[in-house]
């Protein structure tokens, strides 16, 4: 579904991804991991066409088609979603209402009937109650006030109500506590699908041990050094990443 | 990687204005110029008293030996009072609803403010100002019924000579300012509210003015009387064709409060802005004024504002009595060339008395938009209350937003609290709409919406749908 082929991209002029190739099939979790500045949010962000990343090198497609030739909102109502680490507020726009017009908008492009608010309201409590959301989030403003951990559960909600065919998490578990972890792993397991595809982003092993990936990748310095199961997170949580770059030259080698 | 193409920018840029139509009525104007042969001449067409004549004779003497504001945020050559027409009215002047001239009453269907007996299923009253005389006014016998009084200014001062006597002048004097003295000099209608006492006015009374003519001065003249425990909701709307050359537009709006009474003024003003080069569109210099005479009164100020070239408007509440209120709700939109110099001025005389103050700034293009607000506390006014909130918000980076918060106090009891904030559309709050898969323009008119959402909220409901929409137009090409 995801095809991503010796892709570089840089932002404010300094190359961050140095040629990275992926693949990610439908019904497959892929982690990807590595240390900081390697490049895993930029990945996410180039992913979403994040304005200011620039791609100089490379391709992705998308079910076939360029990825990179659309706008965010073409690869939002085809199927592509990003969960932010850092979700935005914004003051004064209702929760449920940004919603609807996220889901109606992403309907419309896809050439799909707009959902009408009685239609539209079932919906949300019926996913409201899958995923254990509070109700009372849904009236407030877009992430406005919202803890850290309503803000990440906020984006899995919202991930839940839109069903992508796609779902980047960019780093949904830093800054949460373990309950929360265990809240937001548990509603992105209950989206998991054969025909839904994840690239799970992020530093620490501890979010894979409640999303079990299929693949587990190493990002370094803009590529991908290594790929495992997963039990590849579970040596680099136990040796470092330090581990990974000491073994990179030896396999060039082999 | 996303960049917009230079092709769509332009075209995104071309902003539409829904009323700039023009409609071709035959039209009965005075020559252009002004000196007292003029002010005789225009209250001899409209029948006027003797004492109406008088009055208008010594605004003028007035307004001769005054300066014309120097101290606003605003750029302006200098206006040329002698190539204005002071009067304009459709030749064939309507006795009632049925004898109106058909054109005029598409023109106003186009506006979506139907004038025809069938369509006034809404609740609202309403009086439409063409030019320079009131054209129609509906649901007048309705409101009879209560003593409400709703009528054009010509008509009250023919009719009603001794409220208009009494009050006109009341709230802001003649000499009050520069295009106060103007407008007392040659103004030509407007709207006459009568309530009273103890009567709430069983539906919102609505004004809409529009400019047809072209080379034509619109000054009307509005006057809200409201008794002791009336109510009253009244809302103005404002609409002017797209010509090259500038109009002038200054108004004068008056609201007397009584005992206990509740005057609620809501504008939506869309006057022709100029086009995207600053050409053209209405200076509407405003001056509007309420006094809460009577103790435990209460007034209300609500405006959306996205059009005018020039807009200078200080809308304010004199709060005399004791224990009584004032409210100012606002939001300005400037794009393109527009300028803007708006707030409010919130008076406390009496004892307890309160007011509150909201104001939203949106500033896109290449506009400046200046919020100017006064708050002064009286020697007397014991335990005045006051609460600024004023925000603005910015798209793109040539366009400027400032604040002028002004504070007199003269009594130690007072607390006057100000809160301000300035902000830009974020990017990151563009793409994450975006990422959503909402589009970037509709991302924009969310985000300005959620932000004027507390004056929005005070708007009564077509009102609030209408002046989204209007937002939704006016932001139109705002990214780029």
């Amino acid at each position: 579904m995801l095809k991503i082929e010796n892709l570089h991209a840089r932002i404010g002029g300094k190359e961050i991804l140095k040629g990275l190739s992926l693949q990610v099939k439908a019904g497959e979790v892929h982690a990807i991991m590595g240390p900081n500045g390697a490049g895993k949010s930029t990945l996410g962000n180039v992913l979403a066409g994040r304005p200011g990343y620039e791609v100089t090198e490379g391709t992705v497609t998308f079910d076939g088609a360029n990825l990179l030739g659309m706008e965010p909102e073409a690869r939002a109502a085809a199927g592509v979603f990003l969960a932010f680490q850092y979700p935005v507020e914004i003051p004064g726009v209702n929760n449920t209402y940004f919603l609807r017009a996220a889901l109606n908008a992403q309907r419309k492009a896809r050439g799909e009937a707009e959902l009408d608010s009685v239609e539209f309201l079932k919906l949300v409590r019926a996913k409201v109650k899958d995923m254990g959301m509070t109700p009372e989030l849904l009236n407030r403003a877009v992430n406005e006030g919202f803890s850290g951990g309503e803000k990440k559960r906020n984006e899995v909600f919202q991930m839940a109500l839109l069903e992508p065919r796609l779902a980047i998490l960019d780093e949904t578990d830093s800054g949460l506590d373990i309950d929360a972890l265990k809240q937001v792993a548990a509603g992105v397991n209950a989206l998991r699908s054969p025909d839904r595809g994840f690239l799970v982003i992020t530093h620490y092993q501890r979010l894979l041990d409640y999303i079990v990936p299929d693949f587990v990748h190493v990002l370094a310095d803009g590529t991908i050094v290594e790929s495992g199961d997963a039990r590849l997170a579970r040596e680099l949580e136990a040796h470092g990443y330090a581990w990974v770059r000491e073994r990179r030259p030896a396999e060039a080698d082999a | 990687m996303m960049a917009t193409q230079p092709d769509e920018l332009q075209a995104a840029l071309s902003r539409r204005y829904d009323a700039g139509f023009v409609t071709d009525i035959e039209a009965f104007s005075l020559p252009p110029g002004l000196d007292e042969d003029t002010i005789h001449a225009l209250s001899a067409l409209k029948e006027e008293p003797e004492w109406m004549t008088d009055w208008r004779l010594q605004a003028y003497r007035r307004w001769l030996k005054m300066a014309p504001p120097a101290w606003a945020h605003l750029k302006l050559a200098p206006i040329d009072f002698q190539a204005i027409s002071y009067y304009s009215a459709p030749k064939n002047r309507p006795k009632s609803l049925d004898e109106v001239d058909p054109k005029l009453l598409e023109a106003y269907d186009k506006l979506g403010v139907p004038l025809h007996e069938r369509a006034r299923l809404a609740g609202v009253a309403v009086d439409a100002v063409f030019d320079s005389v009131s054209v129609a006014n509906t649901a007048r016998d309705q409101l009879a019924k209560v003593g409400v009084i709703f009528c054009s200014m010509s008509e009250a001062i023919r009719e009603h000579g001794d409220l208009v006597r009494e009050y006109l002048g009341s709230v802001v004097p003649q000499g009050d300012n520069y295009f106060a003295a103007l407008n007392s000099a040659v103004f030509s209608d407007g709207s006459f509210v009568f309530i009273p006492e103890g009567v709430r006015c069983p539906m919102e009374l609505s004004t809409y003015f529009r400019i047809n003519a072209g080379h034509t001065g619109q000054f009307e003249r509005t006057l809200i009387i409201a008794e002791a425990g009336s109510m009253v909701s009244y809302l103005e709307g404002c609409t002017a064709p797209m010509r090259d050359d500038n109009q002038l537009h200054a108004a004068v709006v008056e609201l007397v409060a009584l005992e206990r009474a509740n005057i609620k003024y809501s504008t939506v003003q869309n006057w022709y802005p100029g086009d995207e080069n600053g050409k053209g569109g209405i200076y509407n210099f405003v001056t509007k004024r309420g006094e809460c005479r009577g103790d435990d009164s209460r007034i209300s100020w609500t405006q959306v504002e996205t059009g005018s070239a020039i807009t200078w408007k200080y809308p304010s509440c004199v709060l005399r009595g004791d224990r009584s209120v004032g409210e100012f709700h606002s939001v300005a939109l400037t794009h393109h060339h527009q300028q803007a110099d708006t707030g409010t001025k919130m008076v406390h005389i009496g004892r307890d008395t309160k007011s509150k103050i909201v104001s939203k700034g949106i500033s896109a293009g290449r506009s400046q938009n200046s919020y100017r607000g006064l708050v002064k506390v009286g020697k007397d006014a014991v335990n005045a209350r006051n609460h600024t909130r004023c925000d603005s918000i910015l798209i793109g980076k040539q366009c400027g937003s400032h604040t002028f918060p002004y504070v007199e106090v003269k009594n130690p009891t007072a607390i006057v609290e100000h809160e301000a904030s300035t902000s830009k559309i974020s990017d990151d709050q563009l793409f994450y709409c975006r990422s959503r898969g909402i589009g970037e323009e509709d991302a924009v008119s969310m985000i300005v919406d959620g932000f004027c959402k507390q004056v929005f909220r005070e708007l009564p409901m077509e009102f609030a749908v209408e002046a989204k929409k209007l937002l939704e137009v006016s932001l139109e090409g705002a990214i780029g």
